[in-house]
């Protein structure tokens, strides 16, 4: 069984980002840029069926710039096998995205595709179900439990009121949510052995995929800032002021 | 222009965070309700559907292959009935975010996720990097499909309309996905998305017994929906349902108490428009406390249930 396993090269979870002063995006250059946390779960997974003898092969791809295969090669640290880079500008839509990745499947030809449930920049949370509808295959999102079970995916997904069980048909789409697995460090000879492994570069217009954006970012902003609120002394200031100034109890 | 609106329900009832996304589409159009479910969910439903002020139409689809909602068949349903709608409208919830997407694709469409303002039929306004940035998005898309997050929109009022009721002629099928089972622990408190009062609790109750031992009796006095942080979710003191923030519930109470919660960005990102936040914490320098309206410094084990106590 083949897994394959999109990641995508985001500011780092850690750094708050800024708006630009005028307006047209957030400022990211200079930024520390890590693979999208949900993706290293997706990564993990995989590696973890690889492991238990369910998996055969585990392929990463980024689509992105030319630096995104150092995300690959984190990838690869982390056990994937191979990675495919596919250039395209930085950050495609999931549209695009989902089409370049369809072109892959049929390609690479894989049982099952980990994706993060989302990517920490754009949050879209959209490309694993939209990939799922282009190939018309099973999807089992926001993940926190996949089991192969007779040659079908058991996914156990987080719903708004708790949990849900869904068995897929195999090919099928698994998107991971935070709580399917820890994922693992690349340990400093696993790093090492990464940069031996194979890494492919294609263009993503070989792909013969239209990679035109469909949304225009008009203007971005900061989102409001409350007002700063005041420290009360004590319980009974506190149930005053709820009662009386803000009249919420 | 017309749009379609995917309509959830929940044990025969309409979910507020629908209500909502009718008041998102009322800006857009005249708004057609799409209810789903197994044929007499969706009877029920439909019932419902067609009192909700705004809905000036209800699409009934009641089969079997649509009782939980599965992602596959909902999106092929969307895409049958699609034709001339100009927008397809979801909430942002766990469903919405699994099915609008896929039938997105179908249709050859860039989704809209968390829409939290209309500007026009074409322009949108969305967060992004966990609600730190706010992007004004346009589509140069035909056909527009969104998902509207609930908390920016008023839920349309359950009553005041006569919509006529259509059934749907459902012929989707699912080869591919299959329903096993659901684990919804059920609760008398209200749920988090749509609760007056969240009391929510953080790293700093430092265990599951704590945990409950110290803000039940606090919600209870305020009949209030209980939330929790990521790492409270983590370290086990409460379900994964509860967890508050970027990738868990986004919240937008009267009223939220933050008990010992210190006030990651991703956490923020959940509960920042809450109307009031009161935070209790032993740390003065919390991020929590930046974004308060009333802090109180000091241990959250003598200060809630002296809370409690004089409620």
């Amino acid at each position: 069984m083949k897994i394959l396993v999109p990641v995508k090269r985001v500011v780092d979870y850690n750094i708050k980002v800024l708006v630009k002063s005028d307006g047209t995006g957030v400022e990211t250059a200079g930024l520390k840029m890590s693979m999208n946390p949900f993706d290293e779960i997706a990564v993990e997974e995989a590696v973890r069926l690889r492991e238990k003898g369910s998996a055969t092969e585990v392929i990463a791809v980024s689509i992105g710039v030319q630096q995104a295969q150092d995300t690959l090669r984190t990838a690869m640290a982390m056990g994937a096998d191979r990675s495919i880079l596919v250039l395209s500008e930085e950050s495609p839509e999931p549209l695009a995205v989902a089409k370049v990745l369809k072109a892959l499947v049929e390609r690479e030809k894989p049982d099952l595709v980990f994706l993060g449930k989302q990517a920490i920049d754009d949050d879209m949370n959209a490309t694993g179900q939209m990939l799922a509808g282009l190939l018309g295959w099973g999807q089992g999102t926001f993940a926190s439990k996949v089991e192969i079970v007779d040659g079908r995916a058991e996914v156990t997904r987080e719903i708004d009121g708790g949990t849900e069980t869904v068995s897929l048909a195999v090919p099928a789409i698994v998107t991971a949510d935070l709580r399917l697995n820890e994922p693992r460090y690349a340990s400093l000879p696993n790093i090492m052995k990464a940069k031996k492994k194979p890494l492919e570069t294609i263009q993503a217009a070989d792909l013969g995929v239209d990679m035109t954006r469909r949304l225009t970012t008009v203007s971005v902003a900061e989102p409001p800032v409350r007002k700063a609120g005041i420290k009360v002394g004590s319980v009974a200031e506190l149930v005053e002021k709820l009662r009386n100034e803000a009249k919420v109890i | 222009m017309t749009v379609l609106v995917l309509v959830e329900t929940e044990a025969g009832q309409i979910r507020q965070a629908s209500r909502s996304a009718i008041t998102a589409a009322t800006k857009l159009g005249d708004v057609h309700a799409l209810v789903v479910g197994n044929a007499a969910d969706a009877d029920a439903a439909a019932a419902l559907a067609a009192k909700v002020t705004g809905v000036a139409k209800v699409l009934k689809a009641g089969a079997d292959v649509l009782t939980h909602e599965l992602a596959e068949p909902v999106a092929d349903l969307i895409v049958s009935l699609a034709g001339d709608y100009s927008h397809i409208v979801a909430a942002s919830t766990a469903v919405g975010k699994n099915v609008l997407p896929r039938a997105a694709a179908l249709l050859d469409v860039q989704p809209i996720p968390d829409v939290m303002a209309v500007i026009d039929a074409d322009t949108f306004v969305r967060p992004i990097y966990a609600g730190n940035a706010l992007a004004t998005v346009k589509s140069s898309d035909a056909k527009k499909v969104l998902t509207v997050r609930a908390t920016s929109f008023d839920p349309a009022p359950a009553e005041g309309g006569s919509a006529a009721i259509d059934a749907v002629n459902v012929t989707v099928q699912d080869t591919v996905s299959r329903f096993v089972s659901e684990h919804t622990p059920t609760s008398d408190r209200p749920e988090l998305e749509s609760a007056r009062v969240i009391v929510s609790g953080g790293r700093g109750l430092g265990s599951a017994e704590n945990f409950q031992s110290v803000l039940t009796p606090l919600a209870d006095k305020l009949g209030a929906a209980i939330g929790a942080s990521r790492v409270a979710v983590d370290s086990g003191y409460a379900e994964n349902d509860c967890q508050v923030g970027q990738t868990g519930k986004i919240v937008a109470p009267e009223l939220y108490i933050a008990v010992g919660i210190s006030g990651a960005i991703q956490h923020l990102a959940g509960m920042k428009d809450s109307k009031v936040i009161v935070a209790i914490n032993k740390d003065a320098d919390a991020p929590m406390l930046q974004v308060a309206d009333y802090a109180l410094v000091g241990d959250l084990f003598e200060a809630v249930p002296e809370l409690a106590k004089a409620l």
